[in-house]
């Protein structure tokens, strides 16, 4: 499978997303903000850091970039777009996922290992993922997810939610709400499931040395589906 | 123009003497321009002239040495080529007056420092230390220099992967913030600041100029006052995300062949950093400041050159290779301006609107800096208590355990590290909180161990004694990761270098420090020198800052802290003579706050060092931890804490009480978990080897227990050591 992995000027997590794709055996290639097309790619990925600065509002400013009308155009024929942290943030700014990221609720930025309860399997970012809950690691300021009741209703209508915040057992409750994300939201997915923006990194769990190995299970699925 | 004359340099921090030399060596008046450029330069934040006649007695070489002090980091090679570029830097003054940007700006200059060597930043660490807690600035001080050095490193992408903590009365008006940074460099690839060439190009890259920072440096080597909110306006402002690009394209352009030498600017701006290239190429400069991109309008020359705007490097090229090397910087939307040339003449010489606005002689401004050797007084050791017997008939050891455990030195810092961005980078193998952070080396099986340390309570007891400490423990945080020491680097945070005790606290701090390091083959290959740290005539104690890296060859070997199964064994390596006095225990228990430190016996420190490293290569090891402050009982109930397991002791034995056993702050000792099978084994090879060693206990479920003394659950030590802090910063 070929990736294509979006670098912006602030991008940091651009080469921790790339080793991990490559890991699982992904084709991967690097595509600078400036340019227009992407090379032919089965997935996109928009990772983590502080593109432009994060300035004016996380994610705003890549969201009008100029490769970001080929993302758009990508998503909508179908393709697979996996947006991490900063690139979560930069998918709800297009609109391609609905909700916005604000500040985290105790005004704090957070770096540890979370769980999060996998809430859609039929999709092919967790398809045939077996654990019900993986152990994860986020690192942000601004993860905390909101939308409209309209929207919430809309997309839990459309089984949209896609990864929730929890503890190992599996309860999404508020206690296990590290940001004070609406439900416990940690991703979401767009209607027809094939754009995913998270929040938790799956790139920096992919060895056991590091903070676990979760990460794996999902880039396993994702290249063999 | 402003008229220059005594009074208007005694404003810039000269001292009367110091300004009639500048007008003997010029045979002339400077003008403003001249003093600014004067000022900057010989002011002890750039010049070193209390310190530089000590500073050349440190340690400096070693085989595994390729730069020691005088670039902008030192260089240690960790073999198959690879070369680690590491520094630690103060940013004291400007954290005090404005926490946020001033901790921030500190994380960014030392980044710059090492990545202006080639390297790229792979770890970030920080020792800070604050006030009492009890002391109505220290709260936001903490949260704002904090924020400060997450907010910079997190956007940079680089991982902080450990620090230390500090609380004591003797910082409430001048908090430390030092910040230190790693960076990975091919051995044949490092860049230096040496100029070399004349007639080739001198390039201004990155942010634009503004008036903020003007006298910074100054404003770091001046004592504070009840006006030290005026000196706000000197507090650089930081921009991370610049500096992440000028990271970017600095090592994109430096993969190329066209850099002659390249230098960030930092304290006292433009000034400072092409009169170092230039003096060190000992060459002439030019600089047409017009060119220089301002961000501000009307910028005089005067500030221009000192202006200490952030995120800015200048770069000698190769003559011819400006269009290669703007291309880059264009892409990354930088400014890029060639401003000068090297000329032969010696001299820096500034234009400004097509006239000449100042000429001087770089020799004047470099080596014809004042160096001082200050007056200065030799500590006594302080006698030693002998607490009496009766004092320990009321003690019982959990309530002393759990006071210590929510001391504000003791207590866990998670608060802190959770804000900052530690596994960014793919490679951080031991998280803040162990005995020191661990990356790898990426894309190797090499991984580098670095920690950051200080002991002012011990140094302000006795100096000297306090100096070889804090590199003994720096050596140890080392070995109980299970890395080879390599090197240092060390901030040295002192009072007023004018006050003879204060001056005889740094020499003697670091004849300490030389002393140590040469014994133990651990260098000190860069670092800087922070004075003045005083405010209303009260200065802080001696605080030597030693950041440590050490290598381990193989990352699947590292040893963590974290206890591992029950029934295995708790030994402690290196002997327990119940040295309490300056112990967080005394403070604590006692309220007493004399006495010598515990004494550094370099023999035993080296001996117990290697044993481990030793017991490591041989697979012996399921886990290690240094014992430091609070003793073997605190160091316990950390390991107990990372793993939730417990700890049950054995009786001791012997001619100290179980106070002075358990809490005792002896020096050289680690505390390791073996496999009771390797218990006989073991035992022999400590034994051949002459080591000294107790057994201590065994690994057990939930609680640590010793006979009928104690017994405390792991979840009652977390009530206190987890909380404290957290529930200290919501109030």
């Amino acid at each position: 499978m070929k990736s294509s992995v979006i670098i912006f000027p602030g991008s940091n997590c651009d080469r921790d997303m790339d080793v991990a794709l490559k890991k699982f055996g992904f084709e991967n290639q690097m595509v600078w903000h400036n340019d227009t097309d992407i090379p032919k790619s089965d997935l996109i990925v928009l990772p983590g850091g502080f593109s432009y600065g994060d300035y004016l509002r996380c994610g705003s400013i890549a969201g009008k970039s100029r490769i970001i009308k080929s993302v758009i155009d990508f998503a909508n024929s179908g393709g697979l777009v996996l947006g991490i942290c900063n690139g979560f943030q930069i998918l709800t700014e297009t609109g391609l996922l609905p909700g916005i990221l604000q500040q985290n609720k105790y005004l704090n930025f957070i770096c540890k290992n979370v769980f999060v309860k996998i809430k859609n399997k039929e999709n092919k970012y967790f398809k045939n993922i077996k654990k019900e809950v993986l152990e994860l690691h986020i690192a942000h300021n601004e993860g905390n997810y909101f939308c409209s009741n309209d929207e919430l209703k809309s997309i839990e209508d459309n089984d949209q939610i896609a990864v929730t915040y929890c503890d190992h057992k599996g309860n999404d409750d508020e206690i296990n709400n590290p940001n004070g994300a609406l439900k416990n939201i940690a991703g979401v997915f767009s209607k027809n499931k094939n754009i995913l923006g998270m929040m938790p990194h799956p790139e920096r769990m992919i060895d056991p040395f590091l903070s676990g190995e979760d990460g794996s299970l999902f880039f396993k699925n994702l290249i063999e589906n | 123009m402003v008229e220059v004359n005594e009074k208007i340099a005694i404003e810039h921090g000269l001292k009367k003497d110091e300004y009639k030399k500048i007008c003997d060596l010029l045979k002339r008046t400077p003008n403003i321009t001249e003093l600014g450029v004067f000022s900057a330069m010989w002011n002890e934040h750039c010049s070193y002239k209390s310190s530089r006649i000590h500073l050349k007695k440190l340690h400096t070489k070693g085989n595994k040495v390729i730069q020691g002090p005088g670039e902008n980091a030192g260089v240690v090679d960790i073999e198959d080529g690879d070369a680690i570029v590491f520094k630690i830097e103060s940013h004291n003054h400007p954290s005090f007056i404005e926490p946020y940007q001033g901790a921030a700006t500190g994380v960014g200059g030392i980044m710059r420092d090492v990545f202006t060597m080639g390297a790229r930043p792979i770890a970030n660490l920080n020792s800070i230390h604050f006030g009492s807690p009890d002391h109505e600035k220290t709260r936001n001080l903490l949260r704002g220099v904090v924020k400060g050095i997450g907010g910079y490193g997190n956007c940079i992408g680089v991982p902080t992967i450990a620090g230390q903590t500090c609380f004591d009365e003797s910082y409430n008006g001048n908090i430390l913030v030092n910040a230190m940074t790693l960076g990975l460099v091919n051995k044949n690839k490092i860049f230096y600041s040496k100029a070399a060439g004349i007639n080739k190009p001198v390039i201004y890259v990155g942010s634009k100029t503004g008036r903020d920072g003007i006298h910074g440096a100054s404003m770091a080597s001046a004592i504070f006052d009840d006006k030290i909110e005026e000196k706000k306006p000197t507090v650089q402002v930081g921009d991370p995300f610049t500096e992440k690009l000028l990271l970017e394209a600095c090592l994109e352009l430096m993969a190329g062949k066209s850099i002659i030498s390249i230098q960030d600017m930092g304290a006292a701006g433009l000034t400072s950093s092409s009169i170092e290239m230039a003096s060190k190429g000992d060459l002439g400069i030019e600089i047409n400041l017009s060119k220089v991109p301002c961000r501000e309008e009307k910028m005089t020359p005067y500030e221009i050159m000192l202006s200490e705007s952030q995120e800015r490097m200048l770069i000698v090229l190769e003559e011819g290779k400006e269009n290669e090397a703007k291309k880059i910087f264009d892409k990354w939307n930088l400014d890029f301006a060639v401003i000068g040339k090297t000329t032969n003449t010696k001299n820096i010489e500034l234009f400004f609107e097509n006239i000449k606005v100042a000429e001087i002689p770089i020799d004047f401004l470099a080596e014809n800096a004042p160096m001082y050797d200050r007056k200065w007084v030799k500590a006594t050791l302080p006698k030693e208590n002998n607490f009496s017997k009766d004092l320990f008939k009321s003690l019982n050891l959990s309530d002393c355990l759990n006071k210590i455990l929510i001391d504000p030195n003791i207590a866990d810092k998670e608060w802190i590290w959770d804000q900052y961005d530690h596994t960014v980078m793919g490679d951080t193998i031991q998280k803040p909180g162990g005995n020191a952070g661990v990356v790898r080396v990426h894309g190797t099986k090499k991984a580098v161990a670095a920690a950051v340390d200080s002991s002012a309570t011990y140094c302000y007891a006795h100096p000297l004694t306090g100096g070889k400490q804090v590199v003994c423990e720096s050596w140890r945080n080392m070995i109980s990761v299970g890395a080879k020491p390599i090197a240092i680097t060390n901030c040295l945070n002192f009072g007023n270098p004018e006050k003879e005790k204060n001056m005889g606290e740094f020499v003697e701090c670091v004849k300490g420090i030389t002393e140590a390091s040469k014994y133990l083959n651990y260098p000190v290959v860069s670092g800087n020198v922070s004075f003045y740290n005083e405010t209303k005539d009260k200065g802080i104690k001696p605080t030597p800052s030693i950041g440590g890296i050490g290598l381990l060859s193989d990352y699947k070997k590292m040893l963590t802290m974290e206890l591992k199964n029950e029934g295995n064994y708790l030994l402690i390596i290196g002997k327990t003579e119940g040295h309490l006095d300056q112990s967080i225990f005394a403070r604590n228990i006692f309220s007493n706050f004399n006495g010598p430190p515990p004494e550094i016996n370099l023999f035993n420190e080296k001996q117990n060092g290697m044993c481990i490293l030793n017991l490591k290569k041989d697979n012996l090891l399921e886990s290690c931890h240094d014992v430091s402050l609070g003793g073997i009982l605190t160091a316990i109930a950390k390991m107990s804490v990372k793993s939730d397991k417990g700890v049950k002791l054995f009786p001791i034995d012997g001619l100290v009480n179980k106070f002075e056993y358990f809490f005792g702050e002896d020096q050289g000792r680690y505390i390791i978990e073996i496999k009771a099978e390797n218990l006989e084994k073991l035992e022999n090879k400590l034994k051949k080897d002459s080591i000294h060693y107790d057994k201590l206990g065994m690994v057990e479920s939930d609680k640590i227990t010793y006979g009928n003394d104690l017994k405390i659950s792991i979840d009652d030590i977390k009530e206190g050591y987890k909380k404290w802090l957290k529930e200290y910063m919501v109030n």
